[in-house]
């Protein structure tokens, strides 16, 4: 294993980037970016193969001297959790071209340089093993999501791409102030696994925690830092919206997985409960909020806000049950909330309105569509037999070991979960045919299907035989509960 | 005097030396009669300038203290000569066609550009106060001059006359300072200065005053809040490039001495400056990030955002110590290439003096001429402090040494601030690849402007993805 694989995947989109401003027509620009996402992906697929289930230590290590004077290195490498995340950026990554071929009309170069350029930097987060560089690329991030935002978006976008970038960098900042002050606390270097053997006092550790805390809560986004949220998901390009919705929000909890369990045991323990709380809070909230919109697109955007609160919910639970189901639910959240989106720009691209109660009997004017979207509608209300189910059992069963009241709100978020969504089910699928100013709508085409299908194998794959995945994880996971347990010795 | 003496304190400042005589030379070749005197002229400058930097670069490292004690040449001072160099060389480079376009086609130019140079040379070698302080006067004089260069923009002479007097009122200050040290230490030699002041019960309330004159004159030089008023309104009037030069090569001078005198030989006093430095660092960075918010005039947000900058650099004076200093050093170079850089696009941007410069001059610069329009978005990206760009390097260094002596709750406000920054900084972005052009902009970048382009642009990239070669420069130059 000579080849620095990662480092492959990393760079081929970043230097595909950087081609295509070169290239002439735009059919070359998209069939270009296409192939080398594809090929990513590829790549991706392999090392989910080739991932050794039987360790928890990191794998597929690089290790680089970057600034060596202050212990900044190039380090890189993946274990059970990242190597899914890995695998569902390269996913969507091709997803999201094949989804912005016709949509995006103009500055089809830029568009798809910076789609190129985000997902280098996501798959790079998730590959960082060093917290220099995981910073860097998770703040760096933020610059080609604005631009798609700002450049490609909806009538509000300047608004929404301002919005999020500021939320976003104030909460980063904080972060780098945690960050450096674990520097300091931990013998001066940014190697993310020698920080995690140290052990930190109790006072260093809560601190650390707020400012971690502030960063992530921002990014998932945790109720109330998540008024940013439906603003970029209703103003974003549906690109922006699947990645944003797929892999962005993933980044808050995956920090949580990666720094603040393993490197702030006493304070996670500390703050367990609050977290519980705030993601009680974020089920409930969001979801209400989410009962009342009218626009699709908006609904989905809180509905996230709500399903986001599942995951936090179950890392806090600090037990294998439900730290398990909020990976799971992390990864499922990715595949199904990006399909919504997709289909949500679908129609949209087709009659330009995104208001649901315009829409009526889809499933009889174009039954394709009508049966893939309800799918993927009854996966994320967590219906038995899809992926949400998996997820939401094993988060609520963990819950439910720790705190009663949590679950039971819990429970109470998935019922509003299920009364929005069958919402839109019975609003905007079934009854007598309604199409907004009455614009052609026609059934979907090849390459939508190929966007849509790969996600709903997943969505039964993980319904029906979770084992593939929990597989992966159960090394890792049992991990880092190994490091949770080992607490107390500094405070 | 000894000969050997004398012979050794020149080889020390061959380099003031080189410019002095290159400068005078270019002063009798502009009264030349020649058509294409003003290429030539540049051209001379920027040989001279490399020629200095040679001998720069082959003087000794070890500290060589010279002409009885009062110039130095140590690692410090080569490293700001060079960024000296550097900015002095870019604003040269980046003047050519702005002078024609407004008209001023003058040989002086270059000649005052040179003078202002050498005054900076001597801020960041002097040893003596009054060496620094001849040498601040040299390179302000030469500025008011430059300052008020566009001769038929009544801004230009507005701020030229400005300039001059909150200058010489400033300078008054400082001198007071100076002269208030020398009272108390007999002295004005920052050596036997700090000798008087750690000698067993030396006690005396006037030191605070001293102090506080000396600080207050050196802050109002590089533009800390509540020393700021003149800053917007000179660097507006002021031609672009000179705008450019003043808030890079001025600034790193002036800082310079003011890391000499309160981080290295008076390093005594800080418990009296300290507290008071860390208001006016928040007081500047606060000030500069909020008035920037609401500029319409690209040149007048650039004045506030190098505002601002001032006051993230203060904290690494608080700061201290050797990573302190290191953080300063560093910030400067990158803000170096990134302002230089930005003021590069403006000029490139501009109309002529009745078009002023609004910032709607940027709307539409990604359709009409993408790649400039990117630089333009890296240069601000920089200045925000996004990676991976310097501009964040810079920052993550100084907040590294910040929060290494302790001041969490500086480098909190201090972050917090920048993000609010930033705003003004995405505006413009937002501008270029979201509005409509307004007409193709005529926009001719002639050979020097792409030197200038391609050097701040590579600057601005490469020390945020390789820190570490400026990194270790600042280090082993931030022994005194």
């Amino acid at each position: 294993m000579n080849l620095p694989i990662l480092s492959v995947l990393i760079f081929l989109p970043a230097i595909a980037a950087v081609v295509v401003p070169f290239l002439r027509s735009n059919a070359s620009v998209r069939w270009f970016t296409l192939i080398a996402l594809l090929i990513d992906f590829l790549i991706a697929v392999w090392l989910l193969i080739a991932f050794d289930t039987s360790t928890p230590d990191m794998q597929f290590r690089e290790n680089l001297a970057w600034v060596p004077p202050l212990g900044i290195g190039y380090r890189l490498g993946i274990d059970g959790v990242s190597v899914w995340f890995i695998f569902l950026t390269a996913l969507l990554g091709w997803i999201c071209v094949l989804a912005s071929w016709n949509s995006i009309k103009h500055r089809v170069k830029e568009f798809m340089a910076s789609l190129l350029a985000i997902q280098s930097m996501m798959i790079g987060v998730f590959c960082a093993l060093d917290v220099f560089l995981f910073y860097v690329l998770w703040e760096a991030m933020l610059i080609p999501m604005y631009l798609i935002i700002g450049i490609w978006g909806g009538e509000n976008r300047i608004y929404a791409a301002f919005k999020f970038f500021l939320f976003t960098l104030a909460g980063s900042l904080l972060f780098l102030i945690g960050i450096l002050v674990l520097y300091f606390e931990g013998g001066r270097t940014f190697d993310m696994l020698a920080l995690m053997a140290r052990e930190y006092s109790f006072k260093v550790q809560a601190w650390v925690f707020i400012s971690f805390l502030i960063a992530f809560a921002v990014k998932i986004p945790m109720v109330p830092f998540h008024t940013w949220l439906p603003d970029a998901h209703v103003q974003a390009p549906t690109a922006g919206s699947i990645i944003l919705a797929g892999v962005l929000l993933k980044m808050g909890a995956y920090g949580f997985i990666r720094f603040s369990l393993p490197m702030l045991p006493d304070a996670s323990h500390y703050f367990a409960p609050m977290m519980i709380a705030l993601s009680a809070l974020a089920i409930v909230y969001g979801g209400l909020l989410a009962l009342a919109q009218t626009d699709i697109k908006k609904l989905v955007a809180y509905s996230s806000v709500s399903h986001m609160g599942f995951i936090t919910l179950g890392l806090f639970t600090l037990n294998v049950n439900g730290m398990s189901g909020a990976v799971i639910q992390m990864f499922n959240h990715g595949i199904t909330t990006g399909a919504l989106f997709l289909f949500v720009g679908l129609i949209y691209e087709r009659t330009h309105s995104r208001e649901i109660p315009r829409y009526g009997g889809m499933i009889k004017a174009v039954p394709l569509f009508g049966i893939l979207f309800a799918a993927f509608l009854l996966s994320s209300m967590a219906v038995p037999g899809t992926n949400g189910f998996v997820g939401e059992i094993l988060v609520l069963s963990g819950t439910f070991a720790v705190n009663g009241w949590a679950a039971s709100a819990g429970v109470v978020g998935a019922l509003i979960g299920a009364a929005y969504l069958l919402g839109i089910y019975r609003q905007v699928l079934l009854g007598p045919v309604k199409v907004p100013d009455d614009n052609k709508i026609w059934d979907l085409d090849n390459r939508e299907i190929l966007c849509a299908v790969p996600l709903l194998i997943f969505v039964f794959w993980m319904g029906f035989y979770p084992k593939t995945f929990l597989s992966i994880l159960q090394p890792t996971l049992e991990n880092l509960l190994l490091q949770l347990a080992t607490t107390g010795a500094g405070g | 005097m000894d000969m050997t003496l004398i012979a050794g304190s020149a080889l020390a400042s061959v380099p003031e030396i080189i410019i002095i005589i290159g400068a005078c030379a270019a002063l009798m070749i502009s009264l030349l009669p020649n058509a294409r005197q003003e290429n030539l002229l540049a051209s001379l400058s920027v040989i001279i300038i490399a020629l200095a930097a040679g001998m720069s670069y082959a003087l000794p490292e070890s500290p060589q203290r010279e002409y009885a004690g009062m110039f130095v040449v140590d690692g410090f001072s080569t490293y700001f000569k060079m960024v000296l160099y550097l900015a002095t060389a870019l604003t040269i480079l980046m003047s050519g066609k702005y002078l024609v376009k407004e008209g001023v086609v003058k040989g002086e130019y270059y000649v005052l550009l040179l003078f202002a140079l050498v005054g900076t040379m001597i801020m960041v070698s002097g040893t003596d106060l009054l060496i620094i302080y001849v040498g601040i006067e040299l390179q302000a004089i030469a500025i008011y001059v430059l300052v008020g260069f566009l001769k038929a923009d009544a801004r230009s002479n507005e701020a030229a006359l400005k300039y001059v007097i909150l200058g010489a009122f400033s300078s008054g200050i400082l001198l007071y300072g100076i002269s208030l040290f020398y009272g108390l230490s007999g002295s004005t030699n920052l050596a036997a200065i700090s000798e008087a002041l750690f000698a067993p019960n030396f006690d005396n309330p006037m030191l605070l005053m001293a102090t506080l004159f000396m600080l207050v004159g050196l802050l109002f030089k590089v533009g800390v809040v509540p020393f700021h008023m003149w800053v917007p309104d000179i660097y507006e009037g002021a031609p672009s490039p000179i705008t450019g030069f003043m808030s890079v090569a001025a600034k790193a001078a002036a800082f310079a001495v003011i890391l000499r005198v309160f981080l290295n030989e008076l390093f005594v006093l800080s418990p009296i400056w300290l507290l008071g430095v860390a208001v006016f660092a928040v007081a500047t960075m606060a000030l500069g990030s909020l008035a920037a918010l609401v500029q319409t005039n690209i040149k007048r947000m650039l004045a506030y955002s190098s505002i601002a900058h001032a006051g993230f650099l203060l904290l690494g004076l608080i700061a201290g110590g050797a990573d302190g200093v290191a953080s300063v050093m560093q910030y400067l170079v990158v803000f170096t290439f990134m302002n230089l850089g930005m003021f590069a696009i403006i000029i490139l941007l501009n109309k002529g003096v009745k078009f002023g410069e609004p910032i709607e001059a940027f709307a539409g610069l990604a359709k009409t001429h993408p790649i400039l329009a990117l630089m333009t978005m890296i240069f601000l990206l920089s200045l925000a402090g996004i990676p991976p760009t310097g501009g964040f390097f810079a920052k993550f260094y100084v907040l590294m040494a910040l929060i290494e002596t302790g001041h969490i709750w500086l480098a909190v406000i201090a972050v917090l601030l920048s993000a609010v920054a930033a705003w003004f900084y995405l505006r413009i972005i937002m501008l270029m690849y979201v509005h409509e052009p307004s007409g193709k902009p005529d926009i001719h970048i002639t050979r020097s402007m792409q030197i200038v382009l391609a050097v701040t642009f590579l600057g601005t990239v490469l020390t945020g993805l390789f820190p570490a070669w400026l990194l270790e420069a600042a280090r082993s130059a931030a022994v005194f």
